[in-house]
This record gives structure tokens, sequence and C-alpha cells, in this order.
């Protein structure tokens, strides 16, 4: 049987791709971010997991107005890396592992989540940046990645309570596959920020902290907060958080396991416009 | 009956809902066709012309020859998509939600790198600051 042994939350800022293609790592300003990612890189070395469960959100790349599913499951071979007006990030094709999300999309659309199945999807900076932080430059990336994007662009975006329940649900369909699979779920975006308005560069790092607080010790009273105190405490843009609970939900204790051990945790301020927030929690 | 939209009350802030997303479906579109590099190369060879092929309105295509992007996104238009213009001017995402704030780039900067905008007073409309 497949298992989930571990859960890794990050930010997933684009500057952080522009300044690991441009080389720019050991700049002043960029050092302590990547410092952050250290031990991570050590650490996913050591686990060796079969495949990531990756959950992030398109930045209106793959997905226009012309369609915008809340949950969509990439099901296809392999993901090509988006020009998201930049040109293309120089970095690996992801492979996808197609039977396992074949798998997962059958067993959580009985479960009651209605996901859409992508087949062909470029995916952009909210996939490959983490990927980036976590696995360093790398000619391949370490494993096949099943993405899982969500819609956090257009309101409403999916309550951070169907995001944790939908992790539960996701949980259970990787439990229930016949190969023997170590298998990590990633949620990825936040923390605070705002790249719009008057009110752009928004930034609330009590608020940051103590929403990763939650997420480790309370993640189901976490789960119950409303959209509205994402927007005003941590912008606009900090709805993106809600994709954490995914992983989060996805967690043993959430279904009467131990709880899990935080292998690491790490809070910055700035990236570009963005608080950057990375944990590592590894089930028990 | 009438939607609760509660994040009208947060200051400084346009939240893309069904409503701004409907009115700004073609700025949007047009923004997403800069992500072919063909694209970017005809717009940047005659903007107006290029803007002239969306049946944007007048207002939406002034909004983006002047890069005026609050105008933007109270005219619907979503940053996200808006991205896609200033990748196409060179500018990073820093230099794009700077220009909405008043500020200088520099100035933006510098508040970024001390910790950003503060939280306090910045909750609601009608706090006082």
């Amino acid at each position: 049987m497949a298992r989930i042994t571990a859960s890794v939350y990050t930010s997933h800022v684009p500057a952080i791709g522009a300044a690991i293609d441009l080389g720019k790592t050991g700049e002043d300003y960029w050092k302590p971010v990547f410092a952050g990612y250290d031990f991570s890189k050590k650490w996913l070395k050591e686990q060796k997991p079969d495949v990531i469960f990756l959950v992030f959100n398109d930045h209106a790349t793959a997905f226009s107005l012309e369609m915008i599913p809340t949950f969509a499951i990439g099901t296809a071979a392999e993901f090509t890396p988006a020009d998201e007006g930049w040109g293309p990030r120089p970095v690996p094709k992801v492979i996808g592992h197609p039977r396992l999300a074949s798998h997962i999309a059958q067993s959580v659309i009985q479960d009651d989540f209605d996901l859409t199945i992508v087949n062909k999807m470029d995916v952009d900076h909210g996939l490959t940046v983490p990927l980036s932080l976590v696995c360093g430059q790398v000619e391949a990336w370490p494993c096949p990645v099943i993405p899982f994007a969500v819609n956090v662009v257009q309101y409403p975006v999916p309550s951070g309570r169907r995001c944790f329940m939908l992790g539960q649900a996701i949980r259970r369909a990787i439990e229930s596959y016949d190969e023997p699979l170590n298998v990590q779920i990633w949620g990825t975006g936040g923390m605070s920020h705002q790249l719009q308005g008057p009110r752009a560069g928004l930034i609330n790092r009590e608020w940051d902290n103590a929403f990763l607080d939650r997420l480790i010790k309370d993640p189901d009273g976490l789960s119950r907060m409303p959209h509205i105190d994402y927007v005003r405490e941590a912008g606009s843009e900090g709805i993106e958080l809600v994709m954490w609970l995914i992983a989060r939900g996805a967690m043993s204790d959430v279904n009467g396991g131990k709880a899990p051990t935080v292998r690491h945790r790490f809070y910055h301020v700035p990236a570009s416009n963005t608080a950057v927030g990375h944990l590592i929690l590894e089930n028990n | 009956m009438s939607l609760d939209k509660p994040y009208k009350d947060v200051p400084g802030t346009t939240i893309f809902d069904a409503d701004m997303s409907r009115q700004g479906y073609h700025l949007n579109q047009f923004c997403m066709s800069l992500m072919k590099a063909e694209n970017r190369a005809r717009f940047k060879a005659n903007e107006r012309a290029y803007l002239d092929e969306w049946p944007m309105t007048e207002e939406q295509k002034q909004a983006v020859l002047d890069r005026d992007l609050n105008r933007c996104i109270a005219l619907g238009g979503n940053i996200y998509f808006l991205a896609k213009i200033g990748a196409t001017d060179g500018k990073s995402f820093q230099q794009m939600a700077g220009s909405m704030t008043g500020m200088t780039e520099d100035q933006y900067r510098d508040m970024m790198v001390k910790g950003g905008r503060s939280i306090e007073g910045n909750r609601s409309i009608g706090e006082k600051k």
C-alpha cells in the first residue's frame, strides 16, 4: 500500500525562481531566503520519496478565464514548464505519475470532491519554484510529481474547510493504492502578501506565525477560518494559504494517528512582495 | 437577493470576484495572449493596433496604454493576468506591485526590506491609523 510519509509547505514567489535561474542566490538580499531551505534539500535526499503530490495554484498560465476549475488533478505523463511572459524557466520537465493520479482522481471523485481531470497542462512558478527550493538546481527532478491545481485567482476560492476535507480524501485515496510507494504531499503559496492596489506590499508577520502554529497544532480549528480573515490580515493574495490545508488534511493525525513531528520551520520577510514560510511535518 | 461581500470593506483592495471577472473578461484575455512571444512582439510594435483587435472598452485600452494598473483593476483586470503586460515590458512583480501604491520603486523596495506594509491601520476602511 502507498503511504504519505510527510508534508512540506512553502511559499512559491516567482522572483525566487528568477534568483535561482539568474545565479543570484548568493546575493545578500537572497542569502537568508535560500539558507532556510538548506536543511530541506538534505532531508529530501534522505527521504527519497517515490512521488510528490504537489498542491499549487496556476497564476493565469494554464487556465485563462475560458475555464476556471476549482480543483484540477494532472494525470498526464509529463508537464512542461510554462512561459509566463518572461520565457520558460530553465528547469527540467515535470514527469507525472498517470497511474497513481488516475487512481486518486477516481477515488476522490467517488468521495464527493468534483475534481477536473487534466491531461495537458503547462506548469508555472507555483509548481516549479517549490521544486527548485527543495530539490535545488538539478538535471531531472528526483521523482514523479502529480500536479494538483487549486483556483485561488477568481473569487470565491474554495474554503479552508473544503480544502482540509479534500486533503483527507486524498489521504484515503493514496492509502488505497496497491503499490508500496513513499508519497509526500506539498502545499504551496502564501504567506502574507498583496500584489495589487494601494495596499500592495502588506505583510503580517504575527498573523503568519500564528498560522504556522495552528497549522501544526490545531489544523481542524484553523480550517474553519473564513476567507475574509485571510484577505484582511494576510492580503488579497494571502488567500493562497488555503492550499496548505489540503496537505495538512492528508496527515495521519487528522484521522486519529499520532501528531506529526516538526522537522523544519522557517520564516523570512521579504522575498520580493511576499513573506516566505516553510514547514516540514513527518508522519509518525 | 444580493451576495455578501465583506471584502468590500478592505482598504486599497479589489477582490477579483465573478462580477469583476465578467467586466474584465476581454481585458484579461488580451493579457493572456501576451504569453506567446510572437504576440508580445506584435503588441510592442503597435500597441494601439494590437489592442484594437480585442473587444475591450476604450477605457480599458487607455488604462493599458497608460500602464495604470489600478485603473485596469477597477475595470475588471486581475493582477495575475495584468502581470503579463509587466513581463512584456520587462518589469518584475515588485515593480508592478509598487507602481500601484503611489511610492517610487526605491521607496517600495525599502518598505519591503524593512518588513513590508504594516497591517495596523490597514484592516478595514474607516479604521483609524
